[in-house]
């Protein structure tokens, strides 16, 4: 059923870009089964991304208190900074669901506008983790220093990165908004790189939850 | 719940910021929550962390339901399927391996 409905709209799939309106009930991006199959996709990847992140957890849980006469969390962990940090990226998460928005209500210039913020937002996260880990590093506090250093700067780094990897995911995702407006298959991109950051989001929350908040009450 | 608004209205109408603007709000909170919880020692450990663990969980819900539109989608909810697969083995990998490393053997 899904082919042949594909099939009838196969030609039209790619040129169109009425973005306003869901004619068929549907959002824009789940209208071609080719463009749908690869949201489903995605959340497979999610799934799977989460269980790096699961592994890099219990490293961490178990090597916590390995401190090895250095640093503790409790003496490492600048309280304003990570909340911050929080901050900015749950209010990232927030503008990245806008630009959804505006992209199913086929509004171009909004959709823009909300990615470029969200990617602001994700820099400036990002500029104050490395800001973070370089005062770390200068207290002699560097990865090499004991188990409890490797485990937090893997996992927290291996977040970071994400999210560096999201900005320019973000950035040529606009580029091509900008270049075609619009159609299912940009939709489709706007949807999936908005459900990453949503999903970093998510990572985050246990971050600030496991290695920040715990270790100052620890 | 008004009976059938919400269907035509997603068919007509523009979509409404509302239910992001909710799920930032409460987003806020329970993080606002959690660290209030932490920072002014109003609980025991043992029970703190389990209800941090039980906000941050909710703010999984949080994410998943306002923003990431996993109710929605074409056909059936594969997706979810996944989805609750990836948790059960993420949070089995984080307590197994907090429970097995708990025994003090000699050894490890």
């Amino acid at each position: 059923m899904a082919v042949a409905e594909h099939a009838a709209h196969a030609p039209a799939g790619a040129a169109h870009a009425h973005g306003a309106g869901p004619a068929d009930g549907r959002p824009l991006e789940y209208r071609d089964p080719h463009q749908s199959v690869k949201i489903l996709g995605f959340w497979l990847f999610l799934a799977t991304d989460m269980l790096l992140f699961a592994c890099l957890f219990a490293t961490y849980l178990v090597l916590r208190t390995h401190t090895d006469g250095g640093p503790t969390a409790r003496e490492l962990f600048d309280i304003p900074g990570f909340t911050a940090e929080t901050f900015i990226l749950l209010t990232s998460s927030f503008t990245g669901g806008l630009a959804t928005l505006c992209m199913r209500n086929g509004n171009k210039k909004w959709l823009m506008a909300w990615l470029a913020v969200t990617m602001l937002l994700g820099l400036s996260f990002v500029g104050l983790e490395a800001k973070e880990f370089a005062a770390d590093v200068a207290e002699g506090a560097n990865m090499q220093r004991s188990a409890f250093l490797s485990a937090f700067f893997t996992l927290v780094g291996t977040h970071g990165s994400h999210v560096s990897v999201g900005i320019v995911w973000m950035f040529l995702t606009l580029l091509q908004v900008a270049r075609r407006g619009i159609t299912e298959i940009t939709a489709r991109k706007v949807f999936i790189v908005n459900l990453y950051w949503h999903f970093l989001d998510v990572v985050w929350v246990f971050i600030f939850t496991v290695v920040y908040l715990s270790g100052v009450v620890m | 719940m008004s009976h059938g608004n919400g269907h035509a209205e997603a068919g007509e109408h523009r979509h409404s910021p509302a239910m992001y603007i909710v799920g930032y709000v409460l987003s806020l909170v329970l993080t606002a929550v959690a660290f209030w919880l932490a920072l002014t020692h109003a609980m025991a450990i043992g029970p703190l962390m389990w209800v941090l663990m039980i906000l941050a969980g909710l703010q999984i819900i949080v994410q998943l339901y306002f923003f990431m539109h996993v109710t929605e989608g074409d056909g059936p909810p594969f997706h979810s399927v996944a989805l609750v697969l990836g948790l059960i083995f993420t949070f089995a990998i984080a307590l197994m391996s907090i429970w097995i490393m708990s025994f003090h053997s000699m050894v490890a």
